[in-house]
């Protein structure tokens, strides 16, 4: 009989395997989210030159830990003409394709949940079934903010996906891969992917601020004028688990971003230190990649203002998937062009993101001239 | 059991996993927090107003239109996938195949633009 690792049965050691990575990733998750929540109210407040919570704990480490003991005592109200079974399984629908997500991202030489072959796809897939989640959430509130918050967000979410899923399709065809695995492979030491397709990064994050709804893209959740959106009806853990989600999605996006075009956990020394040592620095190295683009999204929440719903629109259909469709279309033919050798794609890459910078002001001029013309003939 | 299977155990694990702590949150929320429900806090919120009717009526059809060109969309880049991971193996008549799919979309894309459907107002 063969011997799996430790002299298990392999059968038995799959079963391990499997009850230590749920463990694991559960416990990351969580305290990601959790402590996801401090540092942005600290990064918020640094930027907004005050202080944040320090009343808890040592320089408030502990405020998120009361927040959730208090969210978790806070009555659960279900009001009486709430669509009954939507409105309950809401909260699930949004968290757990957010857990599953995490199944494909590899965190460090060996250390993935399962590498799908399909894993872009798959990813992809999750993405999409939040705004299932939310639209019910919307919906089965049966109250006006809730569903105008619900479809808001359904509509900036789908649309949002095509340039999402573009870009994605763009580092695909440059590995030739869906496999998370094989793109982390594909980067060794300065080969990132970034370097090649920069507007593909480009896109697919200005996209991932939009799946994730934050700003300047969190008009669901407007609270001037939606109070708060399609969680408007939720209280108590409720409303923790959808919070909790959101943060979750956060950091699946920046991981998405850091193993797609920052190579993942290639780092100096991982693939010198050692087979204990390397991956353990692999997570690290990781981490702070996924967590520096976490920052990124915090900064971005405290520098820009809301989009207006028409505006956010016109950014995705005019702007983002023309690009993204003529950024795959060049990439894919200069690909055959030149094989086995990258530079001319990067070239292009690089022409085509300093031309989608120039386009908006162009845009935004236009769509400002289309504006006053409207104001004037009101008037 | 093959590898394949198994990652997709993997898979349905989470899920469960994921289903089985919302669950969870919510039986611990349920044996601490209190319940009180008055006939006030049970209807909808609506600013402090008595709210008027349901929710569930008519809305802007904006959604719908979004949503029609959507599909369209999303189906087209469920078919670049397999091309994407193929392109060297497909070499220049996948491109070419791909490139008039993509021309007969971008055109269904430019008659939308130009009927003012990606146009909010």
């Amino acid at each position: 009989m063969p011997e799996g690792p430790f002299g298990l049965d392999p059968a038995i050691w799959a079963v391990v395997r499997l009850v230590i990575a749920l463990a694991l990733l559960v416990v990351v998750v969580l305290n990601g989210a959790l402590s996801q929540v401090y540092i942005e109210r600290k990064v918020q407040a640094f930027i907004q030159n005050r202080y944040g919570p320090i009343h808890t704990g040592p320089w408030g480490l502990l405020q998120t830990v009361a927040d959730a003991v208090k969210l978790l005592g806070k009555e659960d109200i279900r009001a009486r003409l709430t669509d009954r079974w939507f409105f309950l399984s809401a909260p699930g629908i949004v968290f757990s394709p957010m857990l599953a997500s995490w199944v494909v991202i590899p965190f460090a030489p060996g250390l993935v949940g399962a590498d799908l072959n399909i894993g872009l796809l798959y990813l992809a897939t999750l993405g999409s079934m939040t705004v299932l989640g939310i639209v019910i959430a919307g919906w089965a509130s049966n109250n006006k903010y809730s569903l105008i918050g619900g479809l808001r967000s359904g509509g900036q979410l789908i649309s949002y996906e095509v340039p999402q899923i573009l870009s994605l399709v763009t580092v695909a065809m440059l590995v030739g891969s869906l496999s998370m695995v094989d793109i982390v492979d594909a980067q060794p030491g300065w080969q990132l992917t970034v370097f090649i397709l920069p507007l593909a990064f480009l896109t697919y994050f200005i996209a991932g601020l939009a799946e994730t709804n934050r700003n300047p893209f969190d008009l669901p959740e407007a609270e001037s004028e939606l109070v708060a959106g399609f969680l408007t009806e939720y209280s108590g853990m409720r409303y923790a688990v959808f919070f909790m989600a959101e943060y979750g999605e956060v950091s699946v996006v920046s991981a998405i971003v850091a193993t797609l075009w920052f190579g993942g956990w290639h780092g100096p020394f991982v693939d010198t230190a050692g087979p204990l040592l390397g991956p353990v620095l692999g997570v690290l190295w990781f981490t702070l990649k996924t967590y520096a683009f976490v920052l990124v999204f915090m900064w971005i929440r405290a520098t820009l203002p809301r989009f207006r719903i028409d505006q956010l629109m016109a950014l995705c259909w005019k702007l983002l998937i023309p690009a993204t469709l003529t950024n795959l279309l060049v990439t894919a033919v200069l690909l055959l062009a030149f094989p086995g050798s990258l530079l001319p794609v990067a070239i292009a890459n690089w022409i085509m993101l300093g031309l989608f910078v120039l386009a908006i002001p162009l845009f935004q001029r236009r769509r400002l001239a289309s504006l006053r013309a409207r104001l004037r003939a009101a008037a | 059991m093959p590898d394949y299977n198994l990652s997709y155990v993997y898979v349905l694990a989470f899920f469960g996993a994921g289903v089985g702590i919302v669950a969870m949150m919510m039986m611990m929320s349920r044996m601490l927090a209190p319940r009180n429900p008055t006939r006030e806090k049970l209807t909808a919120y609506e600013s402090g107003e008595e709210p008027i009717g349901q929710a569930w009526g008519r809305y802007p059809t904006h959604f719908y239109v979004f949503a029609l060109i959507f599909v369209v969309f999303d189906v087209e880049v469920i078919f670049l996938f397999p091309w994407a991971v193929l392109l060297r193996e497909l070499g220049w008549r996948g491109v070419i195949e791909i490139a008039l799919f993509l021309a007969i979309l971008v055109v269904g894309l430019y008659y939308a633009w130009r009927k003012r459907a990606l146009s909010w107002y």
